[in-house]
């Protein structure tokens, strides 16, 4: 038996077939009277809501931040670098034990 | 006139009042779409009774989420993501192990099959017998190869709305797809040993 066919046969069938769009009598009515009083408050929906509101304030102040801390380091005119900061920090605690011991 | 003046409201208007407390505003709702999920729960259920447990499920389930309901896709689209799930549910809860065997099938679903295996144009995709049998083929296929097979070969939807269906990724609906026609062609295999090899 042609196993291909017959479930390309079958399966054309089942898409002949689409069931019927026919509802009960007052149905709705059904649904309506086993309603609760109110929509449950969804918690972790009013979160995630929250935080997609707090997505745009929050990267127009990491923008601001960032050019601000750009511009305020062009006009600073002490000759030190954010490299040569970034050295003095890390070094810190060598240079005391140096001068501990 | 509260009917005429429920039909001039739109969906949007509709859910804004359930929120606000207004219940009988959801019954317009259910009136207009439960035609849509009545079809698609019939595609998993056989019996009206078990259609009806699971439409009415789906309105519930609706009504309880309303909430997380954004509005940025339309409303029937939400509601039959949910539909689906709710099927899917269904299937999971009702999974039946019986297995089928040749001599369950009906005089007719027995014809239908001895047409095919003498000349498969003989046997017509609209006979009444293979709509039943495709029915008991798909009652022997695991939970997610139903959903899969229905949604992708009868429904004839893309893996991309099965995925937003579904909630499934792209590739595990195309993973669940392979493994699906494969499950039904080994059904099928089974039956076909059984009365012809």
């Amino acid at each position: 038996m042609n196993l291909a066919e017959l479930q390309r046969k079958l399966l054309a069938a089942a898409r002949a077939n689409r069931p019927g769009e026919d509802v009960p009598y007052a149905f709705e009515k059904r649904v309506v009277a086993r309603l609760p009083g109110k929509p449950a408050t969804d918690l972790l929906a009013s979160w995630n809501r929250t935080l997609w509101h707090a997505v745009a304030p929050c990267v127009a102040v990491v923008l601001l931040l960032g050019v601000w801390t750009f511009l305020s380091q062009r006009n600073d005119n002490s000759g030190e670098t954010l490299a040569a900061d970034l050295e003095n920090t890390l070094y810190a605690p060598f240079d005391s034990q140096i001068e501990t011991w | 006139m509260p009917d005429s003046a429920a039909v001039e409201r739109t969906d949007a208007e509709l859910i804004a009042a359930v929120l606000n407390g207004e219940t009988a505003s959801f019954e317009p709702l259910v009136k207009k779409y439960q035609p849509r999920v009545f079809v698609t729960a019939r595609r998993y259920a056989r019996r009206e009774s078990e259609v009806e447990d699971i439409v009415q499920e789906v309105f519930l389930k609706a009504f309880q989420k309303l909430r997380s309901f954004r509005g940025d896709a339309p409303f029937e689209h939400w509601l039959m993501r949910l539909a689906v799930r709710t099927c899917y549910d269904f299937l999971r809860a009702h999974r039946r192990n019986r297995e089928v065997s040749f001599a369950d099938f009906s005089d007719e679903e027995s014809d239908w099959l001895e047409r095919f295996a003498a000349n498969p144009s003989d046997a017509g995709d609209d006979a009444a017998a293979a709509r039943q049998l495709v029915e008991r083929i798909l009652a022997q296929l695991s939970p997610a190869a139903r959903l899969v097979i229905t949604l992708l070969e009868i429904e004839d939807r893309s893996v991309k709305e099965i995925s937003a269906l579904t909630g499934w990724s792209v590739p595990v609906v195309k993973i669940r797809a392979f493994r699906a026609r494969a499950e039904m062609r080994k059904c099928l295999k089974k039956l076909a040993r059984e009365k012809y090899l």
